[in-house]
């Protein structure tokens, strides 16, 4: 049976509704992402399943407890914000202790379990910083002891990462989740960025104005959309409606036809491939370990990723050049 | 451009000199009490008379009970309409500026008329009840200052994500109150306090409508009877009151200092 399970949520804030029907059902020990744009609805999911909002409709189900009315201090959910919430009166070991005196734990126990997450979140040395005191980094991680040690149910967190700078998030993102994996810990991760989503967790949950547009395992999500949203979102698909994909390559289709730019061959000009498509180089954009080529074909722009392998590989402007994109490769998306 | 700031300064050498005048004037008389040159005896013979004692201990009592009371009535309040009702605002700004608006003598007339010996709740039958009735008057004095600040403290935290977070950790409301929020506006609640005292010790309406021994009708009654105590008494007052300023500049920038980037 399901961990947690979400059934038929809907939200609604005054007439505008937020959330539609909204379903899932997570095993306990899974990491789950949210992932969709800015204002999608994200947040108010996770803050329902908190209890800082009331759904409009629909149950919420951990175990075998219906929580969906329970107040947020007897869920035994905790959370992360983005904007870390630590409480600034109070010291690194006082914010990771509150949650430990709340419960009413005898201090011997208090110091023992602040001293065991401190070390988990590599916050040794920082006890008695405050949090005006530390960097953005070491506040989330504070904010994660401080969640983590009172041995949340489930752990929820809200755009973590979003207000750090690159290298600390992905310092952290790995922490988090190889933190999850030790723990066994059923968490909900919310993000808008899909390196996150893909890089962290077992399921994603791809959402669009409050629907979900499409769940599945990361790599799926990735290569298998279901819908042009999640092509477009997800990955740099190319997207051919369904006139051009007629035209490009002869296929008659209902929805768009999504292609992923690394799956596109380019071969030389003289090349005698059946099923080819003539096309030239108009511009390349350098990515590091890849090349992304703007592709024209019969008035069709493409986008081509090739590995940059050697500096001599690159294809100028105007180059003619020759696409083949096996069947495999295409996928129709609604 | 040179001449405004030429304009700006007498303007300030004015306002200084209407203000600092007749208080230099006023210390200067205040140290004159021996015939033969400056002396404090002025300053000796008040603070040496009973009555000063006794009144100006009784006010500030009522100041620190107006503030106990103000502040648990006034933070859950503010707290609340920040974090629940926020659509209630204005509304509940509008009251707490009633005081500024209603003078004194009509609350106390009001108050007397509610709560005097035949009505429902007489408060003005012995000196305990009457002085929680003053308590209470102070309160609503003070209201306007308190509220303010203290709505400010507020503001400058993230009262609901706070309050969220604690929540998750299981912390009860008297908890959230009193160990997340009222530490967080500690220096926004001092300000509040020092005007409140200020406010208090010389109030004089109330206390002496309802005929409470305090320092306000003191001050009134020498003024009327004495030729330097007056002036050394203002003087006094003067600094009680900048005194209460001072610290909430220095708590003001204590918080400025520790909320800087938190
Ligand atoms: N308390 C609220 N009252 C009214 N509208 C809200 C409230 N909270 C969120 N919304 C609206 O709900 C939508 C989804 O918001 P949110 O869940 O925060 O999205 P996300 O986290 O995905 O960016 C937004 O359009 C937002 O304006
Ligand atoms: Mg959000």
């Amino acid at each position: 049976m399901a961990f947690l399970t979400i059934a038929n949520l809907h939200k609604r804030f005054d007439d505008h509704v937020v959330v539609h029907d909204f379903n899932m059902s997570i095993e306990q020990g899974e990491f789950i992402t949210f992932l969709g744009p800015s204002g999608c609805g994200k947040t108010t999911v996770l803050r329902m399943i908190a209890g800082f909002e009331t759904p409009t409709s629909g149950a919420i189900t951990v175990g075998k407890d219906d929580i969906t009315h329970l107040s947020p201090q007897k869920r035994g959910i905790g959370m992360v914000f983005q904007s870390y919430a630590l409480f600034p009166n109070m010291n690194v070991t006082d914010n990771i202790a509150f949650g430990l005196k709340m419960r009413k734990l005898s201090s011997a126990d208090i110091s023992r379990k602040v001293a065991e997450v401190i070390k988990l979140v590599e916050l040794k040395g920082k006890e008695n910083h405050y949090p005006h005191e530390l960097s953005g980094g070491q506040r989330q991680r504070v904010a994660l002891a401080r969640a983590l040690v009172v041995e949340p149910r489930i752990l929820l967190l809200d755009e973590p990462l979003s207000a750090l700078d690159a290298r600390i998030r992905k310092n952290l993102r790995e922490q988090i989740r190889d933190i999850q994996r030790r723990l066994g810990l059923t968490t909900i991760f919310v993000t808008h960025d899909q390196e996150e989503a893909l890089t962290m967790s077992d399921r994603i949950f791809v959402m669009n104005q409050g629907r979900v547009e499409q769940e599945g395992r990361a790599e799926m999500v990735y290569t298998q959309p279901a819908t042009e949203f999640v092509a477009r979102f997800m990955g740099n698909y190319n997207l051919l409606g369904a006139a051009d994909a007629h035209k490009l390559l002869g296929l008659d289709i209902q929805g768009h036809m999504a292609i992923r730019p690394e799956s596109i061959h380019v071969l030389d000009a003289s090349a005698n491939q059946e099923g080819a498509l003539d096309a030239t180089i108009r511009q390349h954009q350098l990515l590091g370990s890849i090349i992304r080529y703007q592709v024209e074909s019969q008035g069709i722009t493409l986008q081509v990723d090739r590995l940059n392998r050697t500096a001599s590989d690159l294809m100028p402007a105007g180059t003619a050049v020759k696409l083949q994109i096996s069947r495999d490769d295409m996928r129709e998306v609604r | 451009m040179k001449t405004s700031r030429i304009g700006a300064w007498v303007a300030i050498a004015i306002g200084t000199l209407y203000f600092l005048l007749p208080l230099i004037a006023t210390f200067e008389f205040s140290l004159k009490m021996n015939r033969d040159g400056y002396s404090f005896e002025a300053y000796k013979v008040v603070l040496s008379d009973p009555g000063f004692q006794a009144t100006f201990g009784y006010s500030t009592l009522m100041a620190l009970l107006t503030i106990i009371v103000g502040i648990l009535l006034v933070v859950p309040t503010a707290y609340w309409i920040q974090l629940k009702l926020p659509r209630l605002r204005p509304v509940v700004e509008f009251i707490t500026l009633m005081p500024l608006v209603i003078p004194a003598i009509v609350i106390v007339f009001g108050y007397l008329k509610l709560y005097n010996s035949s009505s429902w709740l007489p408060l003005t039958g012995n000196d305990r009840a009457t002085d929680f009735l003053l308590m209470c008057s102070y309160v609503t004095l003070a209201l306007p200052y308190l509220y303010r600040s203290i709505d400010t403290g507020l503001r400058a935290i993230d009262v609901r994500t706070l309050t969220e977070a604690a929540e998750s950790l299981g912390a009860s409301w008297p908890n959230i109150l009193f160990k997340v929020i009222f530490p967080n506006v500690k220096s926004a609640i001092l300000s509040g306090a020092f005007l409140t005292f200020a406010v208090v010790i010389g109030e004089f309406t109330m206390a002496s409508l309802l005929g409470r021994p305090a320092f306000g009708p003191y001050l009134q009654l020498i003024g009327a009877n004495r030729a330097y105590e007056p002036s050394a008494l203002a003087i006094i007052a003067f600094l009680v009151t900048w005194a209460s300023m001072g610290l909430i500049q220095v708590f003001a920038r204590n918080a400025r200092g520790t909320r800087k980037s938190a």
